[in-house]
This record gives C-alpha cells, structure tokens and sequence, in this order.
C-alpha cells in the first residue's frame, strides 16, 4: 500500500527532537495497550502482519498527527470489531462512561494463565523463519531491481527503493511473507534477502546522504534480477 | 517546523485514556485480558529489559574479542549466552561500528525495533521525523544528537522491514583501558545502540557526575 506510513525519504516533517530522560510509559494506559497486544493477539483478533496492517489503515492526516500507541488502539479496535470481540456501539457507551467519571478504573480481575504465557513468551518470542523446498532465486552478490508495482493492501516493499537497483548482501532463507499473512491469506513464505542501495541510486548527490548506504530486507516476490 | 505531538486538541488526552479504559473493561470481562497481566508485562519493560542490557552485551564484546567475534556472528546466540532475547529480538543481528564505518538502525514502515537489548523505543524512534530522514539525511539526523562524523566514514543505514532486529555496536570509547565491564557499560547509551550517536567518553561521563 502507497501509504502515508511510508515514511522513507518523506519531505517536511520536521526535527526529531529526542526527549531527554524519556519515561518507558507517559500515560498508564500505556502500560495497559501494551499487554492488549498479546492478548488480542493470543484471542485470534489478528496476527502481527494484520496488526501492522491496521496501522496503515488510519486516515492520513490522523496517522501522522497520532502518537504510537493511538496507532496500535485504531489497529485493536478495527481487528477486534472484525473478530467479534468488540461492539463498536458497546465500546462507545463504555468510553462515554469513562470520560464522566475519569477517576474510574477500568474493572481488574486476574488471569495467571496470561501471566504464565508471557513469562514464556517475553524472553522466547515468536519464529517467523519457514522451511521452504524453493531454492533461493538470487545469491549474495548478485544485483537486483525492486519491482516498481505496489498492491493497494499491506507491503513491506517500501517506496524509497521500488524501481531502485541494489545488491544482495544476506540471504536469510524463507520466512512468512507479510503481502499474504497481512490479508489472512496464509503464511506463503518466501525467501528473503539483505539488499544494500547507494546513496548515489536513492538520493543522487543529496549532502546528508554522502558516503552512505541503505541496506532493507526484501523478500524474493519484490525483486528481479538487473 | 517541526511535528509536534502536543494534544493541543482539547480532551484528546481524556478521550484516549477513556477509550483504552472502555477496551480494557471488554477484555476484562471477556476473560482475555488479565490486570495481574498488564502489571507484568508492563513492568518487565519498565524494569528489566532496557537498553542496560545491551549496554551490558557491548561492554561484554570490549574486553572479550572471542565474544564479540560470536556477537557478530550469530548475535541471537551470543545474547542468550547472557540470559537475553526473545520478543522483538527473535533474530538479532549486529552491526560494527569502526574508524572506517558507522551504522544507524531505522524502520520506515513503522517501528521495529530490538526489545531484548533496547526495551520500548522512545518516542522519536517511532515519530514520521526520524523515519523519513534516517535513510536519506542520516548525517543530518546524527547531527541534531550532536554527532557529526567526517564524510570519509561510510554510514550505512539499516532499515528494519522484516523480523530480522539490527542493532550497533559502538566502538569502544578512547581513555578506558582497565576499565571495568561495569564501567564501560556506563559508556554505552541507548542512542548510540541505534548509531544516532557514539558511546560516551569517560571525560564526558566524569563531567556529569
């Protein structure tokens, strides 16, 4: 998707101005939006691709202007509506309550079987990497184009390097393919691979670009050979 | 210009946090979500998995050559060594900074980033800011930190668009032989971890304190 979340190599957004002494939580509901991912996650509301895919559903304007959690709540809200988990009407009574009677808590009630999850899941994670009999199409070394076309639903073939000819540097081996996992259509892996651009392919003699590289994970359906 | 994200909106604030409450009430009460849940995990990110972690590995690879010659090579196991990786970090890699070299980690697309070693990334990590200019003005980025590096060092960029996590390894700042691993870890920032800027010097640290 052509999204405004595509952000390499964008214009006109500004300074980064880094936070000095950032807290890890600015609000505690932070801490609760966190914990809502692998439990909606867990509930089969959606799988990371769709997650990020959600994201880039916000409409521009609102995506670019929203913190980083707010992008996370408009993704839950959307996936957990679709699941069933979520009656949008039922959710909006609820908020109403909430912003009456702001000194309220949401309601608390243990589940230590989530706790267990996660005690296992934080210091394991996820596997991404599939076994695949495709042999790999390209080898590291060899020169590569992005393919120029984008769907209009969730990619990671990101804008700054489509049509752009770069040089494998990795290949990873196969792992699930986002465009197909982001849209419920199965895993599909596909082999991926390291590519590194110049600066000179990207950005021509731009200064803040001199004597530097970008190197961005692309999977095999993205490229051809060049 | 920059993009603030300052709510001047009014009650934008309020309306999150309501809306957050109203979702959390319906996980609740639908048994998927448990408060002793978000009070764990939560706080594992507020006090266990930082940047003091990988600030621990790098200060690891300084004074051991055969670990930090196993970092580079298979960062994940190397981690693990030390008791750290999972969520976020399932496969790590490590890129070297050296006289010739330097670089900086960014996701376009949204906001991956290594969590065994970082934790939560900050705010301008996952802002349109640092992720539109890292790729194409990442002298420019660095400079803002207060790092300028001579045109005859290589940057090279890493954008993280798929479950791979980089991160950088720092050199190791002049002025500190002998040191400590504890000491040296005190060098070792979570900005220079992504390559916006270097470790710290030890003259700098001693200023502060």
């Amino acid at each position: 998707m052509d999204g405004v979340h595509d952000l390499g190599g964008r214009h006109g957004l500004g300074a980064i101005n880094p936070e000095p002494d950032e807290p890890v939580f600015h609000y505690d509901w932070e801490r609760s939006i966190l914990v809502m991912f692998p439990a909606m996650a867990m509930a089969g509301a959606f799988n990371l691709d769709q997650f990020r895919s959600g994201m880039e559903q916000i409409p521009p304007a609102e995506y670019l202007q929203a913190t980083y959690y707010e992008h996370w709540l408009h993704s839950m809200i959307h996936y957990g509506t679709e699941a069933g988990i979520i009656d949008p009407e039922d959710l909006q009574r609820r908020t109403q309550h909430y912003l009456e009677n702001p000194q309220e808590s949401a309601p608390k009630a243990a589940k230590p079987d989530m706790v267990a999850t996660l005690e296992q899941l934080i210091p394991t994670g996820d596997d991404y990497r599939r076994e695949t009999d495709a042999p790999a199409k390209y080898d590291v070394g060899d020169t590569v184009r992005v393919l120029p076309q984008v769907s209009t639903t969730h990619t990671r073939r990101a804008g700054y390097v489509r049509g752009r000819v770069g040089e494998v540097v990795a290949a990873h081996g196969a792992y699930v393919y986002p465009d197909s996992n982001a849209l419920g259509l199965g895993e599909d892996p596909h082999h991926l691979y390291t590519v590194r651009f110049t600066s000179q392919e990207l950005w021509g003699d731009e200064p803040g670009a001199a004597n530097s590289v970008v190197h961005i994970d692309l999977w095999e359906p993205y490229l051809t050979s060049a | 210009m920059s993009l603030e994200h300052d709510h001047s909106a009014p009650g934008k604030d309020d309306l999150i946090a309501a809306r957050v409450k109203a979702l959390e009430a319906i996980l609740v009460e639908k048994g998927l979500i448990g408060s002793d849940a978000i009070d764990y995990m939560s706080s594992v990110y507020e006090n266990e998995v930082g940047p003091q972690l990988g600030a621990k590995v790098t200060a690891r690879a300084w004074v051991d050559a055969d670990f930090k010659a196993r970092l580079l090579a298979d960062a994940t196991a190397a981690c693990k060594e030390l008791g750290i990786g999972g969520m976020q970090g399932e496969e790590m890699i490590v890129l070297e900074n050296t006289d010739e070299v330097h670089n900086i980690v960014v996701c376009t697309l949204c906001s991956c980033y290594p969590w065994p070693v970082l934790g939560l990334p900050p705010n301008w990590y996952k802002y349109p800011a640092y992720r539109s200019r890292a790729v194409r003005d990442p002298r420019g980025v660095m400079a803002e930190f207060g790092f300028e590096l001579p045109e005859s060092v290589e940057i090279r960029v890493w954008d993280s668009s798929a479950e791979l996590r980089y991160w950088v390894l720092p050199e190791r700042p002049e002025g500190t032989d002998g040191f400590t691993e504890e000491q040296l870890a005190a060098l070792v920032t979570r900005d220079s971890l992504i390559g916006v800027t270097a470790a710290l010097s030890p003259d700098a640290v001693t200023a502060e304190v």
